[in-house]
């Protein structure tokens, strides 16, 4: 163990520059993060991650922001364990109908403010899913959604482009 | 590809199936057969229903050979399987949600992915509208003073796919652990009905994220089965090249996981920068870094650069160099074998009786690997050992994935050798003759995958059955956590790591 310690301490951060905020998501963001919101939060947000269906691609994309590459808690964002601990939700998946109410009480249980971040082609328009008679489709047809972000599954770098623009957003 | 909408002429008798033929039985012979399988004759692989028939496909004893059976049942019932083979329980509660059929005989007649949430019942067959409602699920009974249970989820704490966990316990002790799942379910068997070849691809793909790879595999393999189509060898070399990728990736990630929820944090970062790099790697190579929708019916859709070649033999001589001393902070960190060693046994017995696949099964005695079992190309030309354990606990399942690692480093060494040079996939298009059925058991990094598909004359799938191993994994966790730690349970999970998604459909 010692010398994985030690060869972190040697070693350069592998840690990459922060990719310039998307563009597309400044715009959407425009309107939503008010000054009074960064007033309380600062520039720190906990994030509650809830997949409302997803084939669990984007999952694995959103677990791959925590490593050294990508190291997402730089920017004051981390993943919490509760949604009584979060001001984000980052949903995914096209909403199954088994899902619905467990995300609406999730949402519920969130306290104000809070936004909702839908990330991935299902949680857009239910993807690949849509039609069918066990999804909803959208996140934004279940809880108010504040931005999006696609891709199929969104890479790690469109994920955080996406969560730099809504930090940014903030200032 | 050229799907000319055409009336199905009728061939001579059912259509059968390729590359193992599909008979008909009649109640004694179904019945026969399920006896047979609680005695551990042969192995279930499936049990999946169409609107008035039931399949079952199995694995015969000591033969590379698939069994698939059909029992017509035109009076919506059919001779319960799971009432003398637990493991086709859910499977066959699953077929009742979806299609109506009734198992007679059941042991257990709760609905299973039919939460009442659809405003349907029985979708796939004759549906019937009902009040969109959550009906109420029966958990099991548990009694004695001191116990109390614990709901878990669906929602979870960490960055997981949902399902509902029932905890029985008796101070910090696990006395009976029920699952109840269903929550992801997409809806995936109706979505296939009618789709083109192309549109069922994708679906396919997105099954079970983490297995895209293995799931698009399985799928073409059916495909190409039915259609007997010719698949050029550097297809073939690519595909796995693909299929071990996304299994390393996914071990490595694991292995990681299941460090970190015993709390040893130093491990999961470096497995992590493996998975990393190896996640770009097929970025760079295929275009996506899990590789998404890269196998297709009759190929690949993309080839394999020469830069891209050097740069993949470059990584595994580096994981190759990382691989011992992940294996050493593993195995010679003392707390973290505290925690896995003895913890969430699954013993021989029950791995054999469930058929149970990939690194669960294999931990626990049963070797089974499609690779080797049934051989499809290009494995018989390649040589690798899969890992064997009869531990049966978290550790043994880390070490089975340490051995897996090996193995798919071993493979993608040869397959960047000996790839040869060609087309990358067959020029093929249904011939609209007849209906066709093919199938496949492919090996995902969780397990097999066995897929079962029909598809009419005007090159569309009329019906098309995706079983995840995750089927006969799930039930075996709850026997794995029953007298261990409730604390200990984040840790069995993550050891068996079983997908909601592909098993909820
Ligand atoms: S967007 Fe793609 S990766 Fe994400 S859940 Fe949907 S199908 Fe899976």
């Amino acid at each position: 163990m010692q010398k994985f310690l030690l060869q972190g301490l040697l070693r350069s951060a592998l840690t990459e520059r922060a990719p310039t905020p998307d563009t597309a998501s400044m715009a959407e963001l425009g309107y939503t993060l008010g000054r009074t919101a960064r007033q309380k939060l600062g520039r720190s947000l906990s994030i509650r991650e809830v997949d409302a269906g997803s084939c669990n691609g984007c999952e694995l994309e959103i677990h791959a922001l925590n490593n050294a590459y990508y190291d997402l808690e730089r920017f004051g964002l981390r993943f919490v364990a509760s949604p009584r601990h979060a001001d984000v939700l980052l949903v995914t998946g096209p909403v199954t109908k088994n899902m619905r109410e467990a995300l609406e009480r999730t949402y519920a249980a969130t306290p104000d403010p809070k936004w909702v971040i839908a990330v991935g082609d299902c949680a857009f328009d239910g993807g690949v899913f849509c039609n069918s008679y066990a999804c909803v489709g959208a996140v934004a047809k279940v809880v108010p959604v504040d931005l999006h972000i696609r891709g199929c599954p969104p890479d790690p770098t469109t994920l955080l482009k996406g969560l730099i623009a809504f930090v940014e957003n903030m200032e | 590809m050229n799907f000319a909408s055409k009336q199905t002429a009728a061939r001579p008798s059912q259509p059968t199936c390729l590359p193992w033929p599909r008979e008909l039985v009649d109640e004694g012979g179904w019945l026969a057969l399920a006896a047979s399988l609680a005695k551990g004759e042969r192995e279930l692989l499936s049990l999946w229903g169409e609107s008035s028939s039931v399949h079952m496909a199995m694995l015969e004893p000591r033969e590379p050979r698939l069994r698939i059976v059909t029992l017509e049942c035109p009076e919506g019932a059919f001779p319960s399987v799971g009432g003398v083979h637990p493991p086709a329980s859910r499977l066959e509660r699953a077929i009742h949600d979806l299609y109506g059929l009734r198992p007679e005989g059941a042991s257990d007649a709760r609905r299973w992915l039919d939460h009442g949430r659809w405003g349907l019942r029985h979708p796939c067959s004759a549906p019937e509208k009902i009040e969109s409602t959550c009906d109420p699920y029966a958990f099991l009974p548990t009694e004695g003073e001191p116990l109390h249970q614990i709901p878990v989820g669906p929602v979870h704490a960490g960055i997981i796919e949902p399902g509902h966990f029932r905890f029985s316990a008796n101070g910090e002790t696990v006395v009976r652990l029920e699952e109840r799942l269903g929550f992801v379910h997409k809806g995936i068997d109706q979505l296939m009905c009618g789709a083109s070849i192309e549109r069922a691809a994708r679906i396919a793909a997105r099954v079970s994220g983490d297995s895209t790879v293995a799931y698009s595999l399985a799928f073409a393999q059916a495909v190409e089965a039915a259609f007997d189509v010719d698949v050029p060898p550097r297809a073939i070399y690519l595909r796995a090249l693909m299929a071990e990728l996304e299994r390393l990736a996914n071990h490595f990630g694991d292995i990681g996981a299941i460090c970190n929820d015993a709390a040893f944090a130093l491990m999961q970062a470096q497995c992590n920068l493996v998975r990393e790099r190896i996640l770009r790697e097929a970025a760079s190579a295929f275009g996506h870094r899990l590789m998404m929708d890269r196998i297709t019916p009759g190929g690949t859709t993309v080839d394999l650069k020469q830069e891209n070649a050097a740069a993949l033999l470059a990584m595994v001589e580096w994981i190759e160099l990382m691989t011992p001393r992940l294996i050493a902070l593993f195995g010679d960190t003392t707390s973290l074998q505290d925690r896995t060693v003895g913890t969430g046994f699954v013993s021989e017995a029950l791995a054999r009786q469930y058929a149970c696949g990939g690194y669960v099964g294999r931990a626990s005695g049963r070797t089974f690997d499609a690779r080797k079992a049934i051989g499809y190309a290009p494995y018989p030309r390649l040589t690798f050992e899969v890992g064997a354990s009869k531990e049966g606990d978290v550790d043994a399942r880390v070490w089975v994935r340490f051995d897996e690692v090996k193995a798919s480093l071993q493979i993608v060494r040869q397959i960047l050798d000996d790839a040869p040079e060609g087309p990358i996939i067959a020029a093929w298009a249904p011939p609209d003759d007849w209906t066709r059925e093919g199938a496949a058991l492919v090996e995902g990094f969780r397990g097999d995958i066995f897929v079962w598909l029909r598809i009419r004359a005007d090159g569309v799938v009329q019906r098309c059955h995706l079983r995840d191993p995750s089927w006969f994994q799930w039930p075996l966790l709850e026997a794995a956590i029953k007298d261990n730690i409730v604390a200990d349970f984040p840790l069995c999970n993550k050891s068996f790591n079983c997908s909601y998604s592909g098993h909820d459909l």
